[in-house]
């Protein structure tokens, strides 16, 4: 097999004493799409790390071109044609697109840097990906999946034989998604190999023909894609069979426990108005950039309202600030856990508790109710750690947001906005939390859920409101809440109909 | 082999069960080495006065370097600390020489050195909160402000205090201990408690290690960044207190000059990170202290002091790029 580029010889990876990553023995041939699924904590990133050479191995050998390296650095990593889009990304928020784009092999012309070649490549580039993003832009200005756009960009201008996708569609919307899925194949076309790593198991069938299949750390199977569906996939990576993802629907009470009229943001969004009930779990759908997390946002006292008015349990409310809310028993999960959602260098306890630190003191913070509190989610939530005192830096995606989700929780709010509350979560604990989520609905709890992904929205919501350009499109419940009514009312291909009644 | 090996492990377990943070590990191990090194190198070094006295000496710095970390730990800086002490201690020393009474004298000056410490404290923070100046310059320009208005104010000239019991404070003893050295490890203890054991403790190191995250909490960030400032000045209106007292005067040009960066030396090499977002206080203590003994050393063994300045440097060197190993 002289066309298999690279090669891994008992691969594995320890941290101090724990070992995450064991026994990796894999060809990855030049174009096919290998898909690496496994929970949380199974030890695919850190495989994908040891690949592109941001970690090195403890263990075993990667060979490429009959050469076999004990360790790789990034630099030669890139320099061997390896290319990763890491889950978190890896962009320098105070420079624009292009040089962002060719940052470490920037362009030069007599030794000078040639920003105008940058910038057009960069502009063909991003056309190429149907993105229509200026490349002047500086990073800090864009969204998530603008910002991946920018590392597939990345990737693009080298001319890579190995490109590595850390669960690239987490932040994309179904429509972004198709973009990305015809690069990737292009990709394949040209030769590249793809490895790809996706929660969402409807993607891996589409795109993978291979699988690699890992769990804590150990490979328990390589095959073919297209002899399994989804639910296989499932029990192999879960090691246990799954039933009924998403809970049955609740009865929403009658009682309003937010009620927002007339929200309004100067240039994001328009004249917003909804009730949430208590005891519902509404959706707000829309596409990336339509204005879902603003309006979250907005009522946070996170942005600066223009217009609008909050009651919240049938008073009015003056929210300025986070804190303000929090105290109203209303809580905001970010979509942006590395951002704006947890304290990278604190442990799991110091983020779980951030938010409701006051019930922890007595004169002083009590660090052994912190630390019950924290063993009581880790077990409630399953969450992997080497231990409650590791920085949460070092927990897998899904695990962090797992923290994430327990530090919301603490303060017990009575009405929960969830932003893409899933995000880089294994099928297995999706269920759980899905199940968490009604939970919290049935207690009487409202709860409002953004999401990008149309199969959550439809199997989790009561009702469904459908944001575009900063306006609410569309209200839709019961049999309305499909696929097809979502997408027409978010595209703008359909407009808004008198109160229910179906055009 | 395996028996080595299983021991440095149970020492290593060891150290990891003692309650210490893992970061005050390296400086402490430092300063152990250092001691043992020192007290073979002279015989005058185990001296009780000599022990004494490098404790008096680091207590001046050391008290501000405590102050200097919580700046630090909140993505801050302070530069304008040693400036700052002169200009207390002179506006100290004007109060007490105002006032009659001795006692009620040394009461109210004292109370004016910590009020004014943290008013100038709260000037640094509201430039950078509200103004919105990077911290660095924000205090380099207060650092220059300070003390331009501690020479004005004395005409350059040194102010000697007539009160007959204000040099007792700081000049004093207590159980055979300098009052200063008490004054330090008292506010070691309240700053290891403030920052540990506190809500304000962890908040700040939210903002300092994420100002975004900490404004998604809910935490008031501006406020947060503005009470690290003013505890910095409070602690430079103690250390003031306790260095005029000793002197029983202050000389506007020499006091507290070059502080700063004795009190930033002391943060760093107790393992606190500059970028901000976690430290320690006992981690700030034992840099003091390691600082105070290389300098005694030097002292004792006739080392020119024009070579102090590169030994001082080539520890702070070391100590950053032990940090950075660990950090890898
Ligand atoms: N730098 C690190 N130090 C210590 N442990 C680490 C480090 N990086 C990862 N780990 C641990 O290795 C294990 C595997 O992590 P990895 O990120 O590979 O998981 P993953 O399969 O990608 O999970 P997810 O689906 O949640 O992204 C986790 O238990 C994690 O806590
Ligand atoms: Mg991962």
């Amino acid at each position: 097999m002289t066309d298999a580029p690279i090669r891994l010889h008992g691969l594995g990876k320890r941290f101090g004493p724990v070992t995450v990553l064991r026994d990796i023995n894999l060809d990855i041939h030049p174009g096919e799409v290998l898909g690496i699924l496994g929970e949380n904590g199974a030890g695919k990133s850190t495989l994908l790390k040891l690949i592109s050479g941001v970690y090195q191995p403890s263990v075993g050998q990667i060979e490429i071109d009959g050469r076999r390296y004990d360790r790789l650095d990034p630099i030669r990593a890139r320099q061997l044609g390896i290319a990763m889009i890491p889950q978190e990304f890896n962009l320098v928020p105070t420079l624009s697109v292009y040089e962002n784009v060719y940052l470490g092999q920037e362009l030069r012309r007599k030794g000078w840097l040639n920003h105008k070649q940058m910038r057009e490549e960069t502009a063909r580039v991003l056309a190429s990906l149907d993105c229509d993003l200026d490349p002047r832009a500086p990073i800090a200005a864009l969204s998530v999946a603008e910002k991946q756009m920018v590392e597939v960009a990345r990737v693009l201008v080298n001319d890579a034989r190995v490109v590595i996708l850390d669960e690239p569609t987490t932040v994309l919307t179904d429509r972004e998604v198709e973009v990305l899925f015809k690069v990737v194949r292009a990709l394949q076309k040209r030769g590249v190999a793809v490895l790809f790593i996706s929660h969402k198991l409807k993607e891996v069938k589409n795109l993978c023909q291979r699988l690699l299949i890992l769990r804590d750390g150990s490979p328990v199977e390589l095959c073919d894609t297209a002899n399994l569906d989804e639910e296989a996939m499932a029990r192999k990576m879960v090691g246990r069979e799954l039933s009924q993802v998403y809970p049955d629907k609740g009865q929403p009470q009658t009682e309003v426990a937010l009620s927002v009229a007339g929200l309004s943001v100067a240039g994001q969004i328009d004249d917003v108005s909804f009730d949430l009930r208590r005891g519902e779990i509404l959706g707000l759908s829309g596409l990336v950039g339509s204005g879902r997390t603003e309006i979250a946002e907005a009522i946070m006292g996170l942005r600066q309202r223009s217009a609008g008015a909050i009651h919240m349990n049938g008073k009015a409310c003056d929210i300025r600030s986070p804190s303000d809310a929090h105290q109203q028993g209303l809580a905001y999960l970010s979509e942006d856990r590395q951002g704006r959602g947890l304290v990278m260098n604190f442990n799991l306890i110091e983020n779980m508790t951030l938010l409701s630190l006051q019930r922890y003191v007595t004169g002083l913070i009590s660090h052994r109710r912190e630390r019950e509190r924290a063993e009581h989610y880790q077990q409630a939530f399953n969450i992997r750690a080497a231990s409650l005192k590791s920085p949460v830096g070092q927990l897998s995606g899904g695990n962090q947001q797992k923290v994430y989700l327990a530090k919301l929780l603490d303060i017990e709010p009575s009405i929960l906005m969830l932003d893409e509350p899933t995000r880089g979560i294994d099928v297995g604990t999706k269920r759980e939390i899905y199940r968490l989520i009604r939970q919290l609905a049935d207690e009487g709890r409202a709860v409002l859920v953004i999401s990008s992904e149309l199969e959550e929205i439809i199997g989790l919501c009561d009702r469904v409101l459908v944001v575009r350009e900063g306006r609410i499109a569309a209200e839709l419940s019961d049999a309305q809440i499909n696929e097809e009514d979502i997408m027409l009312y978010a595209a703008g291909a359909r407009e808004r109909t008198p109160a229910g009644v179906h055009s | 082999m395996t028996a080595t090996q299983t021991f440095s492990q149970r020492l290593v377990n060891a150290v990891r069960r003692l309650p210490l943070d893992m970061t005050i590990v390296a400086p402490l191990l430092a300063l152990i080495v250092l001691l043992i090194a020192s007290s073979l190198a002279s015989e005058y070094f185990l001296n009780t006065r000599n022990l004494t006295n490098i404790l008096r000496q680091v207590s001046y710095t050391g008290i501000i370097a405590i102050g200097v970390t919580f700046v630090i730990i909140g993505g801050g800086i302070d530069l304008s600390v040693g400036s700052m002490v002169a200009l207390v201690g002179v506006l100290l020393l004007f109060v007490l020489n105002a006032v009659g009474d001795p006692v009620l004298a040394v009461m109210v000056g004292m109370s004016a050195a910590l009020v004014v410490g943290a008013l100038f404290g709260l000037v640094n923070g509201l430039l950078v909160t509200r103004g919105r100046i990077a911290a660095f310059i924000a205090t380099l320009a207060t650092m220059s402000i300070y003390r331009s208005l501690a020479l004005y104010l004395t005409d350059a000239g040194e102010v000697v205090s007539n009160n007959d019991i204000f040099p007792d404070i700081g000049g004093g003893y207590w159980l055979g201990i300098p009052i200063p050295v008490w004054a330090f490890f008292a506010l070691a203890l309240v700053g290891h408690v403030l920052l540990f054991h506190t809500p304000y403790g962890r908040h700040l190191c939210a903002v300092g290690s994420n100002e975004q995250v900490a404004r998604y909490s809910g935490i008031r960030v501006r406020t947060v960044v503005l009470l690290s400032f003013i505890i910095a000045g409070v602690c430079v209106g103690l250390a003031a207190i306790m260095l005029s007292s000793r002197l029983n005067s202050i000389s506007p040009s020499d006091a507290g000059v070059l502080y700063e960066l004795d009190a930033i030396a002391a943060v760093v090499i107790g393992g606190t990170s500059l970028a901000g977002g976690r430290g320690s206080i006992w981690g700030t203590v034992i840099g003091a202290l390691i600082l105070g003994i290389i300098n005694n050393m030097l002292n004792l063994l006739g080392v020119s002091p024009y070579l102090q300045g590169l030994v001082k440097g080539a520890v702070i060197l070391i100590a950053v790029l032990m940090q950075y190993k660990r950090s890898q």
